[in-house]
C-alpha cells in the first residue's frame, strides 16, 4: 500500500474517532465562539479609541477567534495520539507497514475537520454580527487557508507533547498555555495601541500576533500583502519547525528497527 | 526455526526483565510461555515482535533478525498483545478494513477476509457494532482476528485469555487452536494459567524471573516431576507425626500445610495409602489424589507454587 | 452544636492540609487570574480611552476588582471538583459515614475554600501592586473589596458542590467551570456598566456579578456606591445556593 492509501485510511479513522465524539467538539466550538461574542460585545466601545483600526470590535476581533479555535482544535492531534498510546492502538498501527510520517498525517486530518466546522461556524456568527469581510470572498478563502495552516502547526506541536507525554491529560492541561499565548498578542488590541511597553514588545516578538494579524487584516483591510505574508510566513515557520519535531519524536517512539 | 533466541536480555534501570532466554520454536508448532506476573513473558514478546530492543543476545523471526530487519518481520507475524488496543468508536468491522488495509490488501480483500474472520470467531452479528459496546470476550476473539487479517505465519499471543471467564477463554482456545491448525501459523502464546498451557501448547517453556527454568511438551514435564501424590489433611494435628510416619512407607513425603503430601512409589497406589491409615485408626480430614500438574513442575524448579510466584512489572527504561 | 462544628473543623483541616501537602492545587488555580491581571491591566490601557471611561484610578484598578473576582469563583469551583474527585475515589462516603449532621461536610469543603480564596487574594494583591495598581481608597474599603470575591468563592464552592454531589465523578468538571465562565464574562469585564450596549447590556443589568463588580470598584476608587444592593445580592445567593447543595446532598444520600 503507497503513502497516500495509508494516509487515507488513518485519516478516515480520525475523522470517525473526531465526529463519532460530539461531547470532545462541542466545547471546541462552543468555548471560543462564546469568547468572541462576549468580548465583541463587551468591547464593542474600543471602536472608539483615537485611533482603532475597525468600525466594529466583533470585526476586530473575528481573527483571534480563528486563530484561537484552530491553534486548540489542533493541539488536540496530540491528545488523540497519546490516547492510542495509552490503549496501545498506536502499537497496533506500528506492527503493519504504515509509516510513522502517515500515522502523524492522518490522526492530523481530524482535527482539521474540527478546525474547518469552527471556522464556518465563527464566519457564520461574524455575518450575523454584522461583519463586513473586506476582501471579500476571495479573501474568506484565504482566511480559511491561513487558519488551517495554523491548525496544522498546532497539530504537530500537539503529537510532540503527546508523544513525548504518553498522556492525553498531559496535553490537554497544556491548553492554558496556549490560551497565554493568545492573550499576550494583538489578540484583544492592536499592537500600535499598546501602552505598557513590555505588552507591545512581547505581543511584537509572539507569533500567535502574525497569525491573528493576517486574518485580520482581510476582514478589516481588504488586503494587506504585508500582513499576509507575515501571518502565512509565521505559520510556515512554526508548522516547518514542529512538523519535523513531531516526525521525529514518533519514529523514535514508534519504530527502532 | 520460525522463532529463535540467543541469551535474549532484557534490562529496566535496575532490573533485569528477561535474563538469557534461549529458544527455538519450530514452524508450525503452538509455543506457550508459562510464567507468573512479573516472569518476562510480556516483556519477551515485545522484544520478538520489535516493539522494545533487546539489551542484548539475539533474536530471530521467521528467519530475520528482529534487530535488523523490523519491516521484514513485522510483515510476517501477526500479534495480539495483553491490552487489547481497539478503538471503541469503530465497529469491528471498520477495524478489519483498516488492518486489512494497512497490511495492503485491497479494499475487496479486506472485506472478504474480514467477513471471514468475523465469521470464524462468531462476530459476524456484532460486526457493525461499536467495539466500545463489546464484552472483554468478543474484544479479545476481535483482537485475534486482526492479528491474522494479513495471513501471518507467526502468531504472537500475549495473555490471550486473561480477564475471561471459563467458558469465554474455552471458546477462545478452541479458535485459537482451529485457526493456527487452518492457517498453518506457527504459535507463540504467553499465559499464567495452567490449564491454557496444557489444553493448547505442544510445547511450554516455564519462565521464572527472566529464566527459562523448564521446557518441553507438557506430559514429558509433567512425567519429570513424577508420580501422582496422595495428599492428606489430619483431623487432630496430634496425628501429623504418627500419619507422615505411615506416609513414608508410600513413597516421597513434602510439607503441605496444613495437610502432608507423599509423592507415590512406582507401583504404589491410593488404596494402599487408605488400607494403612485405616488400620492405624488415623482419621483425616480429607484425602486427595493430586496427577502432576505444571504448577508442580513450577514447585519442583523453583520451590514456589505458580500463583503469589508473581511479581510487580519492572518499570520500562 | 459541638459536635456540627467539630465536624466541620476537622473536614476544612483535611482539606487545607491537602493544599498544603499538594502546593499544585493553590498555584493552579492562581495561575489563570495572575495572567489575566497581567495581560489585561498591562496590555488593554488603552481601553480607558474610551469618550466617556470614567475611572480615575486607571485600567489595572479597574481590571484587578474583575481579576478578584474571576480568583473568588475559580477557586469556589476548584474545591467542587475536590469533592468530586474524593466522591470518585470513596473518601468522600468515608466522611459521611463518620459525621452525623452531613451538611457539615459541605460546609467544611466550603470554608476551605473560602481560606485558600484570602491566600490568593493576598498573592493577586501583591501582584497587583507589583504592576502599579493605583488605590484610592482606604484600608476599610479595601477590606470590603474582598468581602465581595470572598462571597463569590462560597457561592462558586456551593454550586460546584452540588454538581459533584449530583454526578460524583471529576469528569463534571465542565458543568462546574461553564455557567461560572458565564457568569463572569457576562458582566462589565472590559468597560464600565454604562458603556456597555446592547444584548449584553442587558443581560449584564441581571447578571449579580455586574453588582459586585461596580461596588467593588467604588472601593478601590475610593468612590463606594450601590454597596447595599451588591451585599444583599450576595447574601441572596448563598442562601439559594445553599439550598441547593443541600438538595444535592440529599441526592447523593439517597442514591447511596
Amino acid at each position: 500500500m503507497n503513502t497516500f492509501h495509508q494516509i487515507v485510511w488513518l485519516g478516515r479513522r480520525s475523522l470517525l474517532f473526531t465526529l463519532r465524539q460530539p461531547v470532545q467538539i462541542v466545547p471546541s466550538i462552543f468555548f471560543p465562539l462564546m469568547f468572541l461574542v462576549v468580548i465583541a460585545a463587551g468591547g464593542d466601545r474600543a471602536s472608539t479609541i483615537p485611533g482603532f483600526p475597525a468600525e466594529s470590535y466583533f470585526a476586530f476581533a473575528l481573527g483571534g477567534a480563528f486563530v484561537q479555535g484552530t491553534m486548540l482544535s489542533g493541539v488536540n492531534s496530540g491528545s488523540k495520539l497519546a490516547y492510542d498510546i495509552e490503549t496501545g492502538f498506536l502499537d497496533r498501527l506500528v506492527l503493519t507497514p504504515v509509516g510513522s510520517g502517515s500515522i502523524l498525517i492522518g490522526h492530523m486530518i481530524g482535527s482539521l475537520a474540527v478546525s474547518l466546522i469552527q471556522l464556518f461556524t465563527f464566519l457564520a456568527a461574524g455575518l450575523i454580527g454584522g461583519v463586513h469581510i473586506a476582501a471579500g470572498v476571495p479573501g474568506i478563502l484565504v482566511m480559511f487557508a491561513l487558519a488551517l495552516a495554523v491548525s496544522i502547526a498546532f497539530s504537530a506541536l500537539g503529537v510532540i507533547v503527546g508523544v513525548r507525554t504518553g498522556s492525553s491529560e498531559a496535553v490537554q492541561s497544556a491548553f492554558p498555555l496556549f490560551f497565554i499565548l493568545l492573550i499576550f498578542s494583538s489578540y484583544m488590541l492592536p499592537r500600535n495601541l499598546m501602552e505598557a511597553d513590555w505588552f507591545r514588545w512581547f505581543a511584537t516578538a509572539n507569533p500567535a500576533s502574525y497569525l491573528i494579524e493576517g486574518i485580520r487584516s482581510l476582514v478589516i483591510t481588504g488586503w494587506d500583502l504585508g500582513a499576509l505574508a507575515a501571518g502565512f510566513g509565521t505559520a510556515a515557520g512554526v508548522a516547518a519547525l514542529t512538523l519535523t519535531g513531531a516526525a521525529v519524536s514518533l519514529r523514535r517512539k514508534a519504530v527502532w528497527s | 526455526m520460525s522463532i529463535e533466541t540467543h541469551g535474549l536480555v532484557r534490562d529496566f534501570k535496575e532490573v533485569r526483565a528477561v535474563d538469557g532466554i534461549d529458544l527455538m520454536v519450530e514452524p508450525g508448532e503452538i509455543y506457550g510461555f508459562l510464567g507468573p506476573n512479573g516472569a518476562g513473558k510480556s516483556t519477551t514478546v515485545l522484544m520478538l515482535t520489535t516493539l522494545l530492543p533487546p539489551t542484548k543476545g539475539e533474536a530471530r523471526v521467521g528467519g530475520f533478525d528482529v534487530t535488523i530487519y523490523g519491516a521484514r518481520v513485522r510483515k510476517l507475524i501477526g500479534v495480539a498483545l495483553q491490552d487489547v488496543a481497539l478503538d471503541v468508536n469503530m465497529t469491528g468491522r471498520e477495524h478489519m478494513l483498516l488492518q486489512g488495509a494497512l497490511h495492503g490488501l485491497s479494499k475487496h480483500d479486506a472485506s472478504s477476509r474480514g467477513s471471514e474472520l468475523l465469521s470464524r470467531v462468531g462476530l459476524s452479528e456484532a460486526a457493525d457494532r461499536r467495539v466500545g459496546g463489546y464484552s472483554g470476550g468478543m474484544k479479545r476473539r476481535l483482537d485475534l482476528a486482526l492479528a491474522l487479517v494479513h495471513h501471518p505465519s507467526i502468531l504472537f499471543l500475549d495473555e490471550p485469555t486473561t480477564g475471561l471467564d471459563v467458558q469465554s477463554r474455552q471458546a477462545l482456545w478452541g479458535e485459537v487452536r482451529a485457526l493456527a491448525r487452518a492457517e498453518g501459523a506457527t504459535v507463540f502464546l504467553t499465559t499464567q494459567y495452567l490449564e491454557e498451557a496444557d489444553a493448547l501448547c505442544d510445547r511450554v517453556g516455564i519462565i521464572h524471573r527472566g529464566k527459562i527454568v523448564a521446557e518441553g511438551t507438557p506430559a514429558s514435564l509433567k512425567a519429570e516431576v513424577g508420580r501422582p501424590s496422595v495428599v492428606a489433611t489430619p483431623v487432630d494435628d496430634a496425628d501429623r507425626p504418627e500419619i507422615e510416619r505411615v506416609l513414608k512407607r508410600y513413597g516421597e513425603v513434602y510439607d503441605d500445610e496444613p495437610a502432608i503430601g507423599v509423592r507415590l512409589a512406582p507401583e504404589k497406589e491410593l488404596t494402599d495409602v487408605v488400607r494403612a491409615l485405616d488400620r492405624k485408626k488415623l482419621k483425616v480430614a480429607d484425602l486427595a489424589l493430586h496427577q502432576p500438574s505444571l504448577d508442580d513442575v513450577f514447585l519442583a524448579k523453583t520451590g514456589l507454587h505458580l500463583e503469589g510466584a508473581g511479581e510487580e512489572k519492572p518499570e520500562e527504561a | 452544636m459541638k459536635a456540627y462544628l467539630d465536624s466541620v473543623r476537622a473536614v476544612t483541616r483535611r482539606n487545607l492540609v491537602n493544599a498544603i501537602r499538594n502546593p499544585a492545587l493553590t498555584v493552579q488555580p492562581a495561575l489563570g487570574p495572575i495572567v489575566f491581571l497581567v495581560a489585561f491591566g498591562g496590555g488593554l490601557s488603552a481601553f480607558g480611552d474610551i469618550p466617556g471611561f470614567d475611572f480615575p484610578s486607571g485600567y489595572t484598578s479597574f481590571q484587578f476588582v474583575f481579576i478578584l473576582m474571576q480568583a473568588g469563583v475559580f477557586n469556589g469551583v476548584f474545591l467542587g471538583i475536590t469533592l468530586a474527585r474524593d466522591l470518585e475515589s470513596g473518601f468522600a462516603r468515608r466522611l459521611m459515614l463518620a459525621i452525623e449532621h452531613r451538611t457539615a461536610m459541605v460546609v467544611g469543603y466550603v470554608l476551605a475554600g473560602a481560606v485558600r480564596s484570602l491566600l490568593m487574594f493576598a498573592i493577586l494583591f501583591g501582584v497587583g501592586l507589583a504592576a502599579g495598581m493605583q488605590i484610592d481608597g482606604s484600608a476599610w474599603h479595601m477590606l470590603a473589596l474582598f468581602t465581595f470575591p470572598l462571597l463569590l468563592s462560597i457561592v462558586g464552592s456551593l454550586f460546584a458542590s452540588g454538581i459533584a454531589l449530583r454526578f460524583q465523578t471529576v469528569q463534571a468538571a465542565p458543568l462546574m467551570f461553564m455557567p461560572s465562565f458565564m457568569l463572569l464574562f457576562l458582566s462589565p469585564l472590559l468597560v464600565p456598566f454604562d458603556l456597555l450596549s446592547g444584548w449584553i447590556k442587558a443581560v449584564a443589568r441581571f447578571n449579580p456579578v455586574t453588582y459586585f463588580l461596580e461596588a467593588g470598584r467604588g472601593f478601590i476608587s475610593g468612590r463606594p456606591h450601590d454597596t447595599l444592593l451588591a451585599y444583599a445580592l450576595g447574601a441572596g445567593m448563598v442562601a439559594v445556593f445553599s439550598v441547593w447543595a443541600v438538595r444535592s446532598l440529599k441526592r447523593a444520600e439517597a442514591a447511596g
